[in-house]
């Protein structure tokens, strides 16, 4: 359910961005009106960081974890639900925005106050869009409070949280990422709302708050947040990858340990949104320097990856397809994203498309490579029938070539001093050509998620049964029957070691032996 | 005074806008940098593809394998420590050098770091963003009080060797978060309201007319919140700054139309200076008509655009801020006409 809420809103989110491209393909276009582009790129974002991202991310991993725990379901399923509800209600919310007079809110998803103040943003917009993420926030952190409860608790016996597997401990990270991370966006909203509704002045400049706090706050939430975004693709593609290239993952402790280093760098790094925002000289040293030490674990997960696949014997199937795509265009935002984070560099591309530009590229080229690459590894597991390989190849292509040409070009234009948010350009800047070329991938990439959508959909009914373990894989999760039965496992496993399936099929040379 | 520049007519001809061709050294600074951190990236992007890639190309299983016939599984390898600590300590070092970079052209981009020589002329200007304009208060040279106070287009002397100019810009909000951003000279530096000692500076070379533009969302009209700066000659700055120091123009022929903004509300959001005239929620239009453009640099300004505009501004930039007032088309051709004058 988790999953096809986020399906939902994905096409939601699509729509507007699509909307949004349209516009953008020429100089003064009137497609959309001013408002009605601030009002589409705001929900897009929040949609898509919110509505989409989180929840698929959660979904996946609901059914996932505890079935590579050998667990028969999370540690509290009534929570789980109250999760789901609540994320839902949350985004029917924050939509709910559009029936309202004045229509949903022009604020940007990072809302920067005091624009937020109802000096600025006079209409109910901004409030269904707070109190929607507020609620949806009390869901995200009960599925957190969830995932950390059930990692913890319910492995089975044997399973050491040294033989967790690899996806299990990226989403032991996220959810307390999610646990430190979301409850200042709450507070940050409340306040919001005290200020709109109740007359406080938290963030009014005039009287006396400050423009600047609600930036840390938001950052302070919003920094981490791409974390919780990007960490459990990364467990999605660290569990494909040794499998189809048919080997151990290389430096499983190294690997991670430095989930934990990205989780507890990323804390300390929020303001490296701030650097244009006139802070000193000795604030913006101590973020550059920080936000580059992320890059260190970062690596050490690249370079593992690799070396996973250095010597193996690579399967290219659908899920192994989207994990290469991940490794090729994930690391060009890294490298991206350490431009960025040298602060001087930041003061001429923060706020323009530069900006756009690498962070679609780390959230598709991650996040979205990486969950698909986990939905077409899982989806046998779930339904009991393999996803058409023909449709996943063509899906993967029209991605990768429209991805390509969506987010590159805009790198350019963010060079050729283009801001974003803007609703339309000069004719006299040289911006068109970027833009046309990126209006156009986002025309190549919509049918991408379509074939999607339209794979799911055939292979529901008509796809080759998959078995229980169709990849010949080594988590729990392909010990039992593809679907599962209800409580996942007939008897409790117990593993020796964190690849039990391998133990099982090599019982001359198994892995316990080295590990 | 530079030639007229047509916006619309300028299309065939780009204006420069790219962050890499700097002319101002807080600009170049940030373009050594930029290409200082892009080599380190394209250098660990190659050997990233590069092992992927190859990785892709020999280890590929071969086709005759495919599902279901039987194959042996390559040598497990499970890891290795000399080589783990290897790729950590060598990003470790690539990251601790480009530190060194940063903290180097940090030093430069920013005001209060900047050795001037002593023979610089500083010129302060403060510049206040609003929903969707900008207003400059130039200070009078050599004495810190305010001197001249003017909207959207700020003319500003060329650096020379024999005569520095630097200029200090001071930056401040009087609604919402604004950003200031003219990338040929210098990175943006935010306006935020409350806070009033964001600074920024830059000295150029090269005289002509450099564009930017608000880079901080800050509601309907942001995209239209343009910024123009035209580098001159110090004699020609001079002359400028002679003529924005005069009173207004007081031409008797369009008496009537000086008449109907003073009784109109256009006096209540404007200042003409040497009039009752004293608002300050809107642009200062004391020498208006020497500008080559309105409406936060988005429109060239002619008679006709200008007539339009009293009538209703809404029609050309919706959601500005200045609403139409009905009048009758009389009174906006004197109007318009008492405006033309002010130069």
């Amino acid at each position: 359910m988790y999953v096809l809420m986020a399906i939902f809103f994905l096409v939601v989110a699509g729509c507007e961005a699509l909307a949004i491209r349209w516009q953008l393909i020429k100089p003064g276009n009137d497609f959309l009106n001013p408002d009605t582009f601030n009002k589409f790129f705001t929900m897009h974002g929040t949609t898509m960081v919110f509505f989409m991202g989180m929840p698929i991310l959660i979904g996946i991993a609901n059914y996932v974890v505890p079935l590579q725990l050998g667990a028969h379901d999370m540690a509290f399923p009534r929570v789980n639900a109250f999760g789901f509800w609540t994320t839902l209600f949350g985004g029917c919310l924050a939509y709910f925005s559009f029936f309202v007079p004045g229509g949903p809110p022009a604020v940007g998803w990072f809302a920067y106050a005091p624009l937020t103040e109802t000096t600025f943003s006079p209409k109910s917009g901004v409030d269904f869009w707070a109190l929607g993420l507020l609620v949806s926030g009390v869901g995200t952190i009960a599925a957190g409070v969830n995932f950390v409860a059930t990692i913890l608790t319910m492995r089975c016996p044997g399973m050491t949280l040294t033989k967790l597997p690899f996806f299990c401990w990226t989403m032991l990270w996220t959810s307390l990422q999610i646990l430190v991370a979301i409850p200042p966006l709450t507070a940050a909203l409340i306040m919001v709302e005290f200020d709109r509704v109740l007359g406080a002045q938290f963030f009014n400049p005039q009287n006396g708050g400050s423009a600047y706090l609600w930036q840390h706050l938001f950052w302070f939430f919003g920094h981490p947040e791409v974390y919780i975004l990007i960490l459990p693709a990364f467990g999605m593609i660290t569990e494909v990858v040794p499998v189809f290239s048919r080997k151990v993952l290389f430096g499983y402790e190294f690997m991670a340990a430095a989930t934990m280093g990205i989780v507890f760098i990323s804390m300390g790094v929020w303001a490296h949104h701030m650097f244009a925002a006139g802070m000193s000289r000795t604030l913006d040293m101590y973020f550059a320097a920080a936000s580059l030490l992320v890059s260190i674990p970062t690596g050490i997960k690249f370079f593992n990856w690799l070396a996973t696949m250095y010597g193996g014997r690579l399967w290219m199937a659908s899920p192994m397809l989207f994990a290469v795509g991940f490794l090729a265009m994930f690391v060009l935002g890294g490298l991206t994203g350490i431009m960025l984070a040298s602060a001087p560099f930041d003061l001429q591309v923060s706020d323009s498309y530069f900006v756009v530009g690498h962070f679609h590229w780390v959230l598709i080229g991650g996040t979205v490579f990486g969950v698909f690459a986990g939905i077409h590894y899982w989806f046998p597991k779930v339904t009991g029938r393999m996803l058409s390989e023909r449709l996943a190849k063509w899906q993967f292509w029209l991605l990768l070539i429209g991805f390509i040409l969506t987010f590159g070009p805009m790198h350019v234009s963010g060079l050729l001093g283009m801001p974003r948010r803007i609703f339309t350009y000069q004719a006299d800047r040289p911006w068109q050509l970027w833009n046309q070329l990126s209006s156009l991938g986002a025309m190549i990439q919509a049918p991408s998620y379509l074939l999607f959508v339209i794979n799911i959909g055939w292979s529901l009914r008509y796809g080759r049964p998959a078995g229980d373990d169709p990849w010949d894989a080594w988590t729990l999760e392909w010990a039992t029957t593809s679907p599962p039965p209800s409580y996942n496992f007939s008897e409790t496993p117990t593993v020796r070691s964190r690849r039990p399936l391998w133990d099982v099929k090599h019982p001359d040379d198994p892995d316990w032996k080295y590990e | 005074m530079p030639k007229l520049i047509l916006l619309a007519a300028a299309a065939s001809q780009a204006l420069d806008v790219s962050t890499l061709s700097p002319a101002s050294p807080p600009a170049e600074s940030i373009r050594f940098l930029f290409i200082v951190v892009t080599a380190a990236a394209a250098f660990i992007l190659a050997i990233v593809w590069g092992v992927l890639f190859y990785s892709l190309l020999k280890f590929r299983r071969p086709r005759l394998l495919k599902d279901g016939l039987p194959t042996t599984e390559p040598p497990q390898v499970y890891g290795s420590l000399p080589i783990e600590v290897a790729w950590t300590v060598a990003p470790g070092l690539i990251v601790f050098l480009l530190t060194l970079v940063i903290v180097r052209t940090e030093f430069q981009v920013h005001v209060r770091e900047q050795q001037q020589p002593e023979s610089a002329k500083i010129l302060n200007v403060t510049v206040i963003g609003h929903q969707w304009w900008w207003e400059y208060v130039i200070e009078r040279d050599g004495q810190r009080k305010p001197g001249v106070v003017t909207a959207n287009e700020l003319h500003i002397p060329a650096s020379t060797a024999e005569q520095p100019r630097p200029i200090y810009l001071n930056l401040r909000s009087a609604d919402v978060c604004h950003s200031f951003w003219i990338p040929r000279l210098a990175g943006k530096t935010d306006l935020i309201p409350g806070r009033n000692k964001n600074e920024m500076w830059f000295a150029t070379r090269e005289t002509g007319l450099y564009v930017g533009q608000c880079a901080e969302y800050c509601g309907t009209q942001h995209a239209h919140m343009l910024l123009r700066v035209y580098v001159e000659s110090e004699a020609e700055f001079q002359a400028w700054l002679a003529n924005e120091t005069k009173p207004a123009v007081d031409d008797p022929s369009v008496r009537n139309g000086k008449q109907i903004f003073l009784t109109e509300s256009c006096v209540k959001c404007h200042t003409i200076r040497g009039t009752p005239a004293q608002g300050a929620f809107g642009p200062n239009l004391t020498h208006l008509a020497a500008r080559e453009t309105f409406a936060g640099c988005m429109i060239p300004l002619t008679r006709d655009n200008l007539r339009k505009w009293i009538r209703d501004p809404q029609e050309i930039k919706v959601g500005c801020l200045m609403p139409a007032f009905g009048l009758s088309e009389q009174k906006i051709d004197w109007i318009t006409d008492y405006l033309m004058s002010l130069k």
